[in-house]
């Protein structure tokens, strides 16, 4: 099953190798893995989605408490939570095709964010799942270049994962 | 006041009450050298190969209740040393490894001898540092020693540039500590020690399996008293042996994959599973899918939440110190007016019994040749039982955990978890110094001794006086007992040819030795090793090349899938 997973951990050097190398070490899937800084400077946050059967979520939730860097984890996918990720997609738009990308991007409520006399470059956040489908959405020929965050992760309402 | 990062880490390894400091100087260490030079407190032990350093310091360590520290230079100082660090995380074993590395403003421009030493370890430490400020030494070491020892204990790196070790900063060393990111269990949920207590003496057929963790948190006396109170059998795991003085009734001998009959099958047939500091791994466990055909409660105690329900589903979990926890739950088990169930538990113990009656570690002796078996015995009555004793890997480690009963704990000193040929010398050269005076054997093969030789010269350079006990039957035995088993009788390269001659070779690093040849001769040769206090002896018994170590779960097998050596 899909997981999120969301960890705050020392801004330090070398954290964020510390959490990949127990993935790979331990074979466990990352579908993807975001991190950044909080407004706390002193920590970081990272979303991994991965995917495993529970015993192997139990495992990766236990590992990942147990390296010093890490702070605090917290499974999203245990509760209510809120997933979004952001694509950025360069499509070829001349012709007939810029009033229909055009169209499309309105539908998807993606935005237009740089224009040339050929190209588009579009911005469109959602989950990962809207993001797939406005890719089958669009011709397939079009598209000349995408670039995904992966995913981040929040939990609903008093779910917080703060220290 | 202001001192160099060199002076910084001499003076953090002072006032952790570092003893001994087992290394190999360097390049990137010379100004870290310079200050041990200048200084008496703490004392240097200068190995052959940086290897040896770290299993020196891991000896050391598991036969006291420090953390042993070793320095090596930066390159393949530290790559050297990455077994011993590898080793020593693998078994839980408190350790401070520091290595120097190159200057800050060459650092990853594939400078001489330079190599990412945090990133190559860090898969096998308990974490690591990189100093990049001789402010940052203090902090950085104190920091170390206390992850090293606290939670579930295992090796820290402490890499510092040869800049940094020369730059100034001021020195305080902080009394306290704390990672707002670390905060290891002390007692379990009170709860759930309050349920484990009644599971246990609801226990028909009950089965305590104790592990490394009880060494460690040095709680052999509380096991001792929980197994002696409730009457119940009890077994240990390589690691763990000691744990429970062996020579008792209710001890059942080792477990696993060269343990007991009755071990074995105790734990596959018990209804009630107390797992204390043991982790369920597969040389223990064997078939996880086999082991949980039989249904039973499991109870487990560990430091580490990681280790429980890992390999096998756990009914109840006590996360915390075993030393703690098992007092928690012998408070209980004292205060409670119900007491196990004495028929129940006599049906179990005549179970046991009948298994036990089959002689499971029993092997024909010869008045031709050695018997491997018979070296360990004779060794057991010379030293009494009380010595301490460090083990290679392979067969003669498997002989010496079945025929040498421990009484206590941290005298069995071997690589359980990482499996290191080469680990028993340097680890030996640990215990006696630690333990002057004290007797000191490190049981070997003539494979095993040969990935660390040349610790021999370190022994006459600091007055060691171990005994080596090599079982030397000239093949790689373990290797060729599973080419015989399972490969046709392929001996593919588990032959040992041109061996150096031992006692020569002793000799020519300025120690004793002595071959032996027949069985009539290993008592004598032996009392004779062990009179000789002041001087490292080596003993080359030549024995059984076909002897093979019994009774023997093959790989992927169930425990109750055991074959004994009648069964060949």
């Amino acid at each position: 099953m899909r997981h999120i997973i969301s960890l705050l951990m020392q801004n330090e050097a070398g954290a964020l190798s510390r959490v990949s190398g127990l993935f790979s070490a331990r074979g466990y899937n990352i579908e993807s893995l975001t991190v950044a800084p909080t407004e706390d400077k002193t920590l970081s946050r990272m979303t991994i989605v991965t995917s495993g059967s529970d015993a192997v979520i139990e495992q990766i939730n236990k590992q990942l408490n147990k390296l010093v860097d890490v702070v605090s984890v917290m499974d999203l996918t245990d509760g209510d939570h809120i997933e979004r990720e952001l694509m950025l997609l360069k499509v070829r738009a001349e012709g007939g095709d810029r009033e229909e990308l055009k169209r499309m991007t309105d539908i998807f409520r993606g935005r237009i964010i740089d224009v040339t006399d050929k190209t588009y470059t579009i911005e469109l956040t959602g989950a990962g799942h809207k993001l797939d489908h406005f890719l089958q959405a669009i011709e397939h020929k079009l598209i000349l270049e995408t670039v995904r965050t992966g995913a981040s992760g929040i939990g609903r309402g008093e779910r917080i994962l703060k220290l | 006041m202001e001192l160099t990062g060199a002076e910084i880490t001499v003076r953090c390894l002072q006032e952790e009450g570092v003893e001994y400091i087992f290394g190999y100087p360097g390049g990137a260490v010379l100004f870290i050298y310079d200050e041990l030079f200048k200084q008496e407190q703490v004392k240097h032990i200068l190995v052959r190969h940086e290897q040896a350093a770290v299993h020196a310091a891991d000896g050391y360590a598991r036969s006291t209740d420090k953390v042993g520290v070793a320095l090596v230079t930066s390159g393949p100082g530290l790559t050297n040393a990455v077994t011993g660090i590898a080793t020593a995380y693998m078994d839980s074993i408190p350790l401070v490894v520091i290595s120097g590395q190159v200057p800050t403003g060459f650092i990853g421009e594939d400078a001489f001898q330079e190599v990412d030493a945090v990133g190559i370890t860090r898969p096998c430490v308990k974490h690591n540092f990189l100093v990049k400020d001789a402010k940052d030494i203090a902090i950085t070491l104190k920091k170390a020693f206390y992850l090293a020892r606290t939670g579930r204990p295992g090796p820290v790196l402490v890499d510092i540039p040869k800049d940094v070790s020369n730059q100034k900063a001021v020195y305080e060393y902080p009394a306290t500590v704390n990672i707002r990111s670390y905060n290891p269990a002390s007692h379990g949920d009170p709860l759930l020690v309050k349920q484990a207590a009644q599971m246990l003496l609801a226990a028909k057929r009950p089965m305590v399996y104790a592990g490394g963790g009880v060494v460690l948190s040095d709680a052999a006396k509380q096991l001792t008293e929980l197994v002696r109170l409730l009457d119940f059998p009890v077994t240990n795991t390589l690691m763990g042996l000691g744990s429970y003085p062996s020579p008792d009734k209710n001890f059942l001998g080792m477990l696993g994959m060269h343990g007991t009959l009755e071990a074995n099958m105790a734990m596959q047939h018990c209804d009630v599973l107390l797992a204390v500091g043991a982790r369920f791994d597969d040389r223990v466990i064997g078939n996880v899918a086999h082991f949980a055909e039989v249904p039973r409660k499991i109870i487990h105690i560990d430091i580490d939440p990681a280790s429980i329900s890992k390999r096998v589903k756990v009914d109840v979990p006590l996360v915390g110190d075993v030393r703690d926890v098992l007092g928690d739950v012998l408070a209980l088990l004292r205060a409670s007016k119900q007491k196990p169930d004495a028929a129940a538990l006599k049906s179990w113990w005549q179970d046991i019994e009948a298994w036990r009656s089959r002689k499971s570690l029993t092997y024909r002796n010869s008045t031709e040749v050695i018997k491997p078996q018979y070296v360990i015995e004779k060794l057991y009555e010379v030293t009494h039982g009380d010595a301490f004793i460090t083990s290679d890997v392979g067969q003669h480690q498997m002989w010496a955990a079945q025929y040498y009963k421990f009484n206590q704990p941290r005298r069995w000193i071997n690589s359980g978890g990482l499996g290191t040929m080469g680990f028993g010398l340097p680890s030996a050269m640990g215990v006696q110094l630690a333990h002057p005076g004290a007797q000191v054997a490190c049981i070997t093969g003539e494979g095993s001794i040969q990935m660390n030789i040349q610790e021999l010269s370190t022994c006459k350079q600091f007055h060691l006086p171990i005994k080596v006990i090599l079982l030397n039957n000239g093949y790689l035995g373990m290797v060729r007992q599973w080419q015989e088993f399972f490969h046709g009788n392929r001996y593919s390269e588990s032959y040992m040819d041109a061996l150096p001659d031992f006692v020569k070779l002793a000799e020519s690093y300025g120690h004793v030795g002595a071959r032996v040849n027949r069985p009539g001769d290993v008592e004598g040769a032996l009392r004779e090793a062990f009179a000789r206090k002041d001087d490292l002896v080596f003993l080359d018994f030549h024995t059984d090349p076909t002897e093979n170590v019994f009774p023997m779960v093959p790989g992927g097998k169930g425990l109750s899938e055991i074959i004994m050596a009648e069964d060949l």
